[in-house]
Protein backbone atom coordinates (compact mmCIF):
# COMPACT_ATOMS: atom_id res chain seq x y z
CA UNK A 1 0.00 0.00 0.00
CA UNK A 2 0.99 3.80 -0.65
CA UNK A 3 1.54 6.20 1.71
CA UNK A 4 1.53 9.58 0.88
CA UNK A 5 3.66 11.55 3.23
CA UNK A 6 3.20 14.88 3.68
CA UNK A 7 5.83 17.33 3.68
CA UNK A 8 5.74 20.21 5.72
CA UNK A 9 8.04 23.60 5.10
CA UNK A 10 7.63 27.03 6.40
CA UNK A 11 8.68 30.14 3.83
CA UNK A 12 8.93 33.32 5.57
CA UNK A 13 8.75 35.83 3.29
CA UNK A 14 8.49 39.51 4.63
CA UNK A 15 8.27 37.82 8.31
CA UNK A 16 5.22 36.39 7.86
CA UNK A 17 5.81 32.68 7.47
CA UNK A 18 3.52 30.59 5.58
CA UNK A 19 3.38 26.51 6.55
CA UNK A 20 3.45 24.62 3.35
CA UNK A 21 2.49 21.22 3.45
CA UNK A 22 2.53 19.02 0.21
CA UNK A 23 2.54 14.96 -0.69
CA UNK A 24 4.71 15.66 -3.53
CA UNK A 25 8.26 14.86 -3.36
CA UNK A 26 8.80 16.69 -6.94
CA UNK A 27 6.80 19.92 -5.60
CA UNK A 28 8.95 19.86 -2.96
CA UNK A 29 12.04 20.28 -5.03
CA UNK A 30 10.47 23.43 -7.01
CA UNK A 31 9.84 24.97 -3.26
CA UNK A 32 13.37 24.55 -2.57
CA UNK A 33 14.63 26.04 -5.84
CA UNK A 34 12.72 28.35 -5.56
CA UNK A 35 12.43 29.43 -1.85
CA UNK A 36 15.76 27.80 -0.10
CA UNK A 37 16.51 31.19 0.73
CA UNK A 38 13.47 32.00 2.59
CA UNK A 39 12.55 28.43 4.38
CA UNK A 40 12.55 28.89 8.42
CA UNK A 41 11.75 26.28 9.51
CA UNK A 42 11.63 27.88 13.56
CA UNK A 43 9.08 30.33 12.76
CA UNK A 44 5.79 29.73 13.96
CA UNK A 45 3.35 29.93 10.80
CA UNK A 46 1.08 33.21 10.28
CA UNK A 47 -0.78 31.06 7.57
CA UNK A 48 -0.83 26.90 6.33
CA UNK A 49 -1.64 25.91 3.01
CA UNK A 50 -2.22 22.38 1.67
CA UNK A 51 -1.00 22.01 -1.06
CA UNK A 52 -2.45 19.03 -3.95
CA UNK A 53 -0.70 18.73 -6.72
CA UNK A 54 -2.41 17.51 -9.87
CA UNK A 55 -1.35 16.72 -13.89
CA UNK A 56 -1.49 19.99 -15.72
CA UNK A 57 -4.76 17.80 -17.56
CA UNK A 58 -6.42 18.69 -14.46
CA UNK A 59 -6.66 22.02 -14.39
CA UNK A 60 -8.83 23.12 -17.45
CA UNK A 61 -7.07 26.58 -18.03
CA UNK A 62 -3.40 25.72 -17.55
CA UNK A 63 -1.83 26.00 -20.73
CA UNK A 64 -3.38 29.33 -21.59
CA UNK A 65 -1.72 32.54 -20.44
CA UNK A 66 -3.72 34.70 -20.69
CA UNK A 67 -6.40 33.55 -17.92
CA UNK A 68 -7.12 36.69 -15.34
CA UNK A 69 -6.33 35.78 -11.90
CA UNK A 70 -9.36 36.26 -9.70
CA UNK A 71 -9.71 36.93 -6.41
CA UNK A 72 -13.46 37.13 -4.74
CA UNK A 73 -14.36 36.70 -1.29
CA UNK A 74 -17.64 34.62 -0.79
CA UNK A 75 -18.46 32.69 2.52
CA UNK A 76 -16.05 33.80 4.57
CA UNK A 77 -13.14 32.56 2.19
CA UNK A 78 -11.18 33.58 -0.33
CA UNK A 79 -11.28 32.05 -3.49
CA UNK A 80 -8.16 32.68 -5.98
CA UNK A 81 -8.76 31.18 -9.35
CA UNK A 82 -6.18 30.99 -12.46
CA UNK A 83 -5.74 28.94 -15.10
CA UNK A 84 -3.03 26.97 -13.30
CA UNK A 85 -4.16 26.86 -9.73
CA UNK A 86 -7.33 26.93 -7.59
CA UNK A 87 -6.97 28.09 -4.44
CA UNK A 88 -9.33 28.80 -1.28
CA UNK A 89 -8.53 30.65 1.84
CA UNK A 90 -10.13 30.95 5.23
CA UNK A 91 -8.48 33.98 6.99
CA UNK A 92 -10.22 33.36 10.68
CA UNK A 93 -8.81 30.10 10.73
CA UNK A 94 -5.06 31.19 8.69
CA UNK A 95 -5.53 28.16 6.47
CA UNK A 96 -6.12 27.19 2.84
CA UNK A 97 -6.13 24.63 -0.01
CA UNK A 98 -4.33 24.95 -3.36
CA UNK A 99 -4.78 22.63 -6.14
CA UNK A 100 -2.21 23.31 -8.72
CA UNK A 101 -0.13 22.46 -11.57
CA UNK A 102 3.80 21.58 -10.15
CA UNK A 103 5.47 24.52 -11.86
CA UNK A 104 6.85 27.25 -9.66
CA UNK A 105 4.93 29.68 -11.67
CA UNK A 106 1.05 28.82 -9.86
CA UNK A 107 2.61 28.74 -6.40
CA UNK A 108 4.08 32.24 -6.80
CA UNK A 109 1.33 33.61 -8.18
CA UNK A 110 -0.68 32.37 -5.22
CA UNK A 111 2.02 33.35 -2.67
CA UNK A 112 2.04 36.65 -4.26
CA UNK A 113 -1.86 37.08 -3.60
CA UNK A 114 -1.98 35.51 -0.45
CA UNK A 115 0.76 37.96 1.31
CA UNK A 116 -1.02 41.29 -0.71
CA UNK A 117 -4.24 40.02 0.98
CA UNK A 118 -2.45 39.25 4.71
CA UNK A 119 -0.19 42.29 4.53
CA UNK A 120 -3.15 44.75 3.46
CA UNK A 121 -4.50 43.92 7.20
CA UNK A 122 -1.37 44.98 8.69
CA UNK A 123 -0.61 48.32 7.33
CA UNK A 124 1.68 46.90 4.43
CA UNK A 125 2.29 46.90 1.08
CA UNK A 126 3.58 44.57 -2.23
CA UNK A 127 4.73 47.30 -4.92
CA UNK A 128 5.83 46.14 -8.21
CA UNK A 129 8.98 47.47 -8.36
CA UNK A 130 12.57 47.04 -7.20
CA UNK A 131 14.54 47.42 -4.02
CA UNK A 132 17.91 47.17 -2.64
CA UNK A 133 20.10 48.03 0.41
CA UNK A 134 22.93 50.35 1.09
CA UNK A 135 24.76 51.68 3.56
CA UNK A 136 21.87 50.27 6.15
CA UNK A 137 19.01 52.07 3.90
CA UNK A 138 16.68 50.52 1.81
CA UNK A 139 15.44 52.57 -1.79
CA UNK A 140 12.63 51.45 -3.70
CA UNK A 141 12.44 52.12 -7.50
CA UNK A 142 8.66 51.89 -8.40
CA UNK A 143 7.38 52.50 -12.05
CA UNK A 144 5.47 51.00 -14.76
CA UNK A 145 7.13 48.44 -17.41
CA UNK A 146 9.84 49.74 -19.14
CA UNK A 147 10.82 52.27 -16.56
CA UNK A 148 13.76 50.69 -15.66
CA UNK A 149 13.35 48.69 -12.61
CA UNK A 150 15.46 45.66 -13.44
CA UNK A 151 18.13 48.25 -15.11
CA UNK A 152 18.44 49.80 -12.23
CA UNK A 153 19.08 46.55 -9.95
CA UNK A 154 21.78 45.17 -12.87
CA UNK A 155 23.57 48.69 -12.61
CA UNK A 156 23.94 48.35 -8.85
CA UNK A 157 27.17 48.88 -7.30
CA UNK A 158 28.50 45.91 -5.28
CA UNK A 159 28.18 47.22 -1.63
CA UNK A 160 24.30 47.28 -2.76
CA UNK A 161 22.02 44.32 -1.53
CA UNK A 162 19.71 43.35 -3.98
CA UNK A 163 16.43 43.12 -2.31
CA UNK A 164 14.09 42.16 -5.39
CA UNK A 165 14.12 43.78 -9.11
CA UNK A 166 10.08 43.02 -9.07
CA UNK A 167 8.28 43.05 -6.49
CA UNK A 168 8.37 44.79 -3.10
CA UNK A 169 7.81 44.21 0.13
CA UNK A 170 6.92 46.95 2.65
CA UNK A 171 6.10 46.40 6.17
CA UNK A 172 4.83 49.60 9.05
CA UNK A 173 7.06 48.45 12.11
CA UNK A 174 6.62 51.19 14.95
CA UNK A 175 7.01 54.53 13.40
CA UNK A 176 8.53 53.53 10.34
CA UNK A 177 9.00 51.63 7.06
CA UNK A 178 10.29 49.14 6.33
CA UNK A 179 11.50 46.80 2.76
CA UNK A 180 11.80 43.67 2.85
CA UNK A 181 13.29 40.89 0.27
CA UNK A 182 11.51 38.45 -1.70
CA UNK A 183 11.94 35.76 -3.86
CA UNK A 184 9.97 37.34 -6.47
CA UNK A 185 11.86 37.82 -9.54
CA UNK A 186 11.87 39.50 -12.68
CA UNK A 187 13.94 39.73 -15.56
CA UNK A 188 16.93 39.14 -13.30
CA UNK A 189 15.49 35.93 -12.96
CA UNK A 190 17.09 35.86 -9.18
CA UNK A 191 15.51 35.99 -5.79
CA UNK A 192 16.23 38.94 -3.61
CA UNK A 193 18.20 38.48 -0.63
CA UNK A 194 16.33 37.71 2.11
CA UNK A 195 17.44 41.10 4.76
CA UNK A 196 15.40 44.17 5.45
CA UNK A 197 16.41 47.74 5.97
CA UNK A 198 14.57 50.79 7.23
CA UNK A 199 12.93 52.55 4.13
CA UNK A 200 14.47 55.43 3.50
CA UNK A 201 13.25 56.78 0.01
CA UNK A 202 10.82 55.56 -2.89
CA UNK A 203 12.17 56.96 -6.36
CA UNK A 204 9.80 56.86 -9.42
CA UNK A 205 11.25 55.95 -12.21
CA UNK A 206 11.80 57.04 -15.74
CA UNK A 207 14.58 56.84 -18.38
CA UNK A 208 15.88 59.63 -20.08
CA UNK A 209 19.34 61.29 -21.23
CA UNK A 210 20.60 62.66 -18.21
CA UNK A 211 20.62 61.59 -14.24
CA UNK A 212 18.33 64.19 -12.35
CA UNK A 213 15.82 63.79 -9.39
CA UNK A 214 12.75 65.90 -9.12
CA UNK A 215 10.50 67.04 -6.01
CA UNK A 216 7.13 64.93 -6.08
CA UNK A 217 4.18 66.10 -4.59
CA UNK A 218 2.56 64.35 -1.82
CA UNK A 219 -0.65 64.12 -4.30
CA UNK A 220 0.87 62.89 -6.92
CA UNK A 221 3.07 60.74 -5.22
CA UNK A 222 0.47 58.50 -4.23
CA UNK A 223 -1.29 58.64 -7.20
CA UNK A 224 1.73 57.00 -8.60
CA UNK A 225 2.75 54.50 -5.84
CA UNK A 226 -1.14 53.13 -5.79
CA UNK A 227 -0.56 52.55 -9.80
CA UNK A 228 2.43 50.50 -8.86
CA UNK A 229 0.49 48.22 -5.98
CA UNK A 230 0.01 44.98 -6.09
CA UNK A 231 -3.87 44.06 -5.34
CA UNK A 232 -5.97 41.65 -6.26
CA UNK A 233 -9.13 41.49 -4.40
CA UNK A 234 -12.90 43.26 -4.72
CA UNK A 235 -13.14 43.99 -0.85
CA UNK A 236 -14.04 47.11 0.10
CA UNK A 237 -12.63 47.32 3.33
CA UNK A 238 -9.30 45.74 2.40
CA UNK A 239 -9.45 48.40 -0.72
CA UNK A 240 -9.72 51.04 2.24
CA UNK A 241 -7.11 49.76 3.94
CA UNK A 242 -4.59 50.09 1.13
CA UNK A 243 -5.56 53.42 -0.21
CA UNK A 244 -4.68 54.64 3.67
CA UNK A 245 -1.60 53.10 3.56
CA UNK A 246 -0.13 54.25 0.42
CA UNK A 247 -1.26 58.03 1.91
CA UNK A 248 0.73 57.14 5.60
CA UNK A 249 3.45 55.68 3.57
CA UNK A 250 4.36 58.77 0.93
CA UNK A 251 3.46 61.24 4.06
CA UNK A 252 6.65 59.51 6.21
CA UNK A 253 8.82 58.37 3.25
CA UNK A 254 10.27 60.90 0.93
CA UNK A 255 9.43 60.24 -2.92
CA UNK A 256 10.90 61.99 -5.72
CA UNK A 257 10.95 61.34 -9.31
CA UNK A 258 14.31 60.12 -10.27
CA UNK A 259 15.24 59.98 -13.94
CA UNK A 260 18.27 58.30 -14.93
CA UNK A 261 20.55 57.30 -18.32
CA UNK A 262 21.33 53.97 -17.86
CA UNK A 263 24.66 53.37 -16.62
CA UNK A 264 26.46 53.07 -13.28
CA UNK A 265 26.62 56.68 -12.18
CA UNK A 266 22.32 57.23 -11.52
CA UNK A 267 23.78 55.14 -8.45
CA UNK A 268 25.14 58.68 -7.01
CA UNK A 269 21.78 60.12 -6.75
CA UNK A 270 20.54 57.57 -4.36
CA UNK A 271 20.95 57.73 -0.91
CA UNK B 1 -36.42 75.07 -7.07
CA UNK B 2 -36.42 72.35 -3.93
CA UNK B 3 -33.42 72.52 -1.62
CA UNK B 4 -30.00 70.11 -2.01
CA UNK B 5 -28.44 67.78 0.30
CA UNK B 6 -25.21 65.85 0.33
CA UNK B 7 -23.91 63.29 2.32
CA UNK B 8 -20.15 61.52 1.84
CA UNK B 9 -20.51 58.00 1.02
CA UNK B 10 -19.45 55.71 3.62
CA UNK B 11 -17.96 53.44 1.28
CA UNK B 12 -14.92 56.07 0.52
CA UNK B 13 -11.93 56.14 1.72
CA UNK B 14 -10.51 60.19 1.49
CA UNK B 15 -7.57 61.86 2.88
CA UNK B 16 -5.57 65.17 2.79
CA UNK B 17 -2.72 64.79 1.12
CA UNK B 18 -0.90 68.42 0.17
CA UNK B 19 -3.75 70.86 -1.26
CA UNK B 20 -5.49 68.02 -2.66
CA UNK B 21 -8.08 65.85 -1.40
CA UNK B 22 -7.25 62.05 -2.71
CA UNK B 23 -10.76 60.21 -2.49
CA UNK B 24 -11.17 56.70 -3.58
CA UNK B 25 -13.91 54.71 -4.37
CA UNK B 26 -13.97 51.47 -2.00
CA UNK B 27 -16.42 49.41 -4.28
CA UNK B 28 -14.22 49.77 -7.39
CA UNK B 29 -10.85 51.66 -6.73
CA UNK B 30 -11.29 54.50 -8.56
CA UNK B 31 -9.37 57.28 -7.66
CA UNK B 32 -10.67 60.86 -7.26
CA UNK B 33 -8.67 64.43 -6.27
CA UNK B 34 -10.60 67.20 -5.06
CA UNK B 35 -9.18 70.86 -5.69
CA UNK B 36 -9.96 73.26 -2.52
CA UNK B 37 -12.99 74.26 -3.08
CA UNK B 38 -14.54 71.00 -4.14
CA UNK B 39 -12.83 69.34 -1.15
CA UNK B 40 -14.54 72.44 1.28
CA UNK B 41 -18.28 71.23 -0.24
CA UNK B 42 -17.15 67.45 0.40
CA UNK B 43 -15.76 68.20 3.94
CA UNK B 44 -18.89 70.27 4.10
CA UNK B 45 -21.55 67.49 3.30
CA UNK B 46 -22.98 66.33 6.34
CA UNK B 47 -26.30 65.50 4.76
CA UNK B 48 -28.50 68.20 6.68
CA UNK B 49 -27.01 71.08 5.62
CA UNK B 50 -28.70 72.35 2.09
CA UNK B 51 -25.82 72.79 -0.42
CA UNK B 52 -27.16 76.21 -1.16
CA UNK B 53 -26.27 77.19 2.29
CA UNK B 54 -22.75 75.11 2.35
CA UNK B 55 -21.82 77.61 -0.95
CA UNK B 56 -23.44 80.77 0.81
CA UNK B 57 -21.70 80.19 3.96
CA UNK B 58 -18.09 78.67 3.28
CA UNK B 59 -17.30 78.32 -0.31
CA UNK B 60 -18.47 82.27 -0.93
CA UNK B 61 -16.67 82.96 2.06
CA UNK B 62 -12.97 81.32 1.43
CA UNK B 63 -13.13 81.92 -1.81
CA UNK B 64 -14.29 85.41 -2.98
CA UNK B 65 -16.45 84.00 -5.34
CA UNK B 66 -20.01 85.40 -6.98
CA UNK B 67 -22.68 83.34 -5.43
CA UNK B 68 -24.72 82.42 -7.90
CA UNK B 69 -22.06 81.00 -10.17
CA UNK B 70 -20.49 79.19 -7.22
CA UNK B 71 -23.74 77.64 -6.78
CA UNK B 72 -24.05 76.40 -10.46
CA UNK B 73 -21.20 75.04 -9.80
CA UNK B 74 -21.15 73.60 -6.98
CA UNK B 75 -24.44 71.61 -8.35
CA UNK B 76 -22.81 70.34 -11.19
CA UNK B 77 -19.26 69.04 -9.12
CA UNK B 78 -21.95 67.32 -6.80
CA UNK B 79 -23.84 65.51 -9.82
CA UNK B 80 -20.77 64.62 -11.09
CA UNK B 81 -19.86 63.13 -8.09
CA UNK B 82 -22.99 61.42 -7.42
CA UNK B 83 -22.80 59.92 -10.13
CA UNK B 84 -19.60 58.26 -9.50
CA UNK B 85 -20.93 56.96 -6.04
CA UNK B 86 -19.02 58.83 -3.94
CA UNK B 87 -21.15 61.53 -2.98
CA UNK B 88 -25.10 60.98 -1.74
CA UNK B 89 -27.62 63.71 -3.27
CA UNK B 90 -31.38 64.43 -2.42
CA UNK B 91 -33.99 67.11 -2.41
CA UNK B 92 -34.79 65.89 1.65
CA UNK B 93 -32.59 65.77 4.91
CA UNK B 94 -30.25 62.31 3.76
CA UNK B 95 -30.55 60.49 7.38
CA UNK B 96 -27.13 58.58 8.12
CA UNK B 97 -27.35 54.97 9.78
CA UNK B 98 -24.89 54.18 12.36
Amino acid sequence: MDAAIAHDVVIEIGAMPVLVRTSSPEFLEVLWKRYGGFMNPDAEPSFEFVVEVVPASALPGADDADVDLSVVFEGNRWILERGDFHAELDPGLRRGEIRLASSPYAIDAAFRVVHSLLLARQGGLLVHASSAVRNGKAFLFAGVSGAGKTTISRLAPPDATLLTDEISYIRLEGDGYFAYGTPFAGELAKPGENVRAPLAAIYLLSQGPENRIDAVGEADAARSVLESVLFFAHDSELVARVFDSVCELVQRVPVQRLTFFPDGRVWELVA
Amino acid sequence: MSAVYIARNKEVAARMLGDELMIMSARDSTLFSLNATASTIWQAADGRTPLAEIVERQVCKTFAVDPAVALTDAEELVQGLSQHGILKVSNTPIEEGP
